[in-house]
């Protein structure tokens, strides 16, 4: 199962932002291959739409989980619809390592 | 003589103003949507032994089920019931008596129910973890209702 993570940057050490349609990476983490790839939000700075822009590259993805700090209105309504499972952290200083590596101390 | 008689028609056609006037705005308040935590199972209920002589249906809403529901099911009381539904308990009174008349129609009548959408809104199921913290949602596709985060099972529901 494949889960996104928004990031402000590529690396796992960067910081885990809280905008879903706006946060300017997503980190896709595979549970079943334990791997964890980058992939840039091209509509960062869209003027409208951020969030529905970032639900079609997330079914594109084949994304079931989404974690960010919050879910714009759009956006959550497409995300219910298509049964993604989205979670609200809404921690200070956390890193994207920091919730890649409670997933995957959860799942054993 | 003259004079008066003109006042008088001018008052009339003062009060006749006023009178369209005042009917213009008296429009009805807009309902508040009823919070429905989620759609009926079923799309309608169709009597046994009728044949297909009863072409009729009644309409039951979603916040009617949803009363149905909160009311007989989960006994709750009118009260509580309001609260959840996001609606005072007066008006939750009315929905559920309007049900009670829909559903009692309908089976003395022999009459098709059909579960139509009303003036509801879909409650999120929005869940937080008590142990992490963590907000979040349950799809239909999951069946484990633990958190998504920590894996542990001390949920709780939220209406956010």
């Amino acid at each position: 199962m494949k889960t996104v993570i928004t990031a402000s940057g590529d690396a796992l050490t960067n910081q885990f932002d809280k905008r879903f349609g706006r946060a300017s990476w997503f980190c896709v983490f595979d549970d079943a291959l334990q791997s964890v790839s980058f992939v840039e939000n091209e509509h960062v700075t869209a003027s409208n739409g951020a969030g529905t822009k970032a639900v079609e590259k997330m079914l594109e993805l084949g994304v079931k989980k989404i974690i960010s700090g919050d879910f714009g209105p759009k956006g959550k309504e497409l995300l219910e619809r298509f049964d993604v499972q989205m979670v609200i952290i809404q921690e200070e200083g956390l890193s994207v390592g920091d919730i890649v590596e409670r997933l995957v101390v959860n799942k054993k | 003589m003259d004079f008066f008689f003109v006042m008088r028609i001018f008052s009339l056609h003062l009060y006749g103003n006023i009178l369209i006037t005042s009917m213009k705005f008296t429009m009805p308040r807009p309902r508040t949507l009823r919070k429905v935590v989620a759609p009926p199972k079923f799309t309608g209920f169709k009597p046994y032994g009728e044949g297909e002589k009863s072409k009729e249906f009644i309409a039951l809403f979603y916040e009617e089920y949803e009363a149905i529901k909160l009311a007989d099911y989960k006994l709750m009381n009118h009260s509580e019931a309001a609260f959840l539904m996001g609606v005072s308990r007066s008006t939750f009174a009315r929905i559920y008596e309007k049900a009670r008349r829909k559903v009692a129609q309908a089976l003395v009548e022999a009459k098709e129910i059909r579960a139509v959408y009303g003036n509801a809104v879909l409650d999120k199921n929005w869940y937080v973890c008590k142990k992490c913290h963590a907000r979040f949602t349950i799809p239909k596709t999951i069946k484990k209702h633990s958190c998504a985060m920590c894996a542990s099972d001390q949920i709780e529901f939220i209406n956010k």
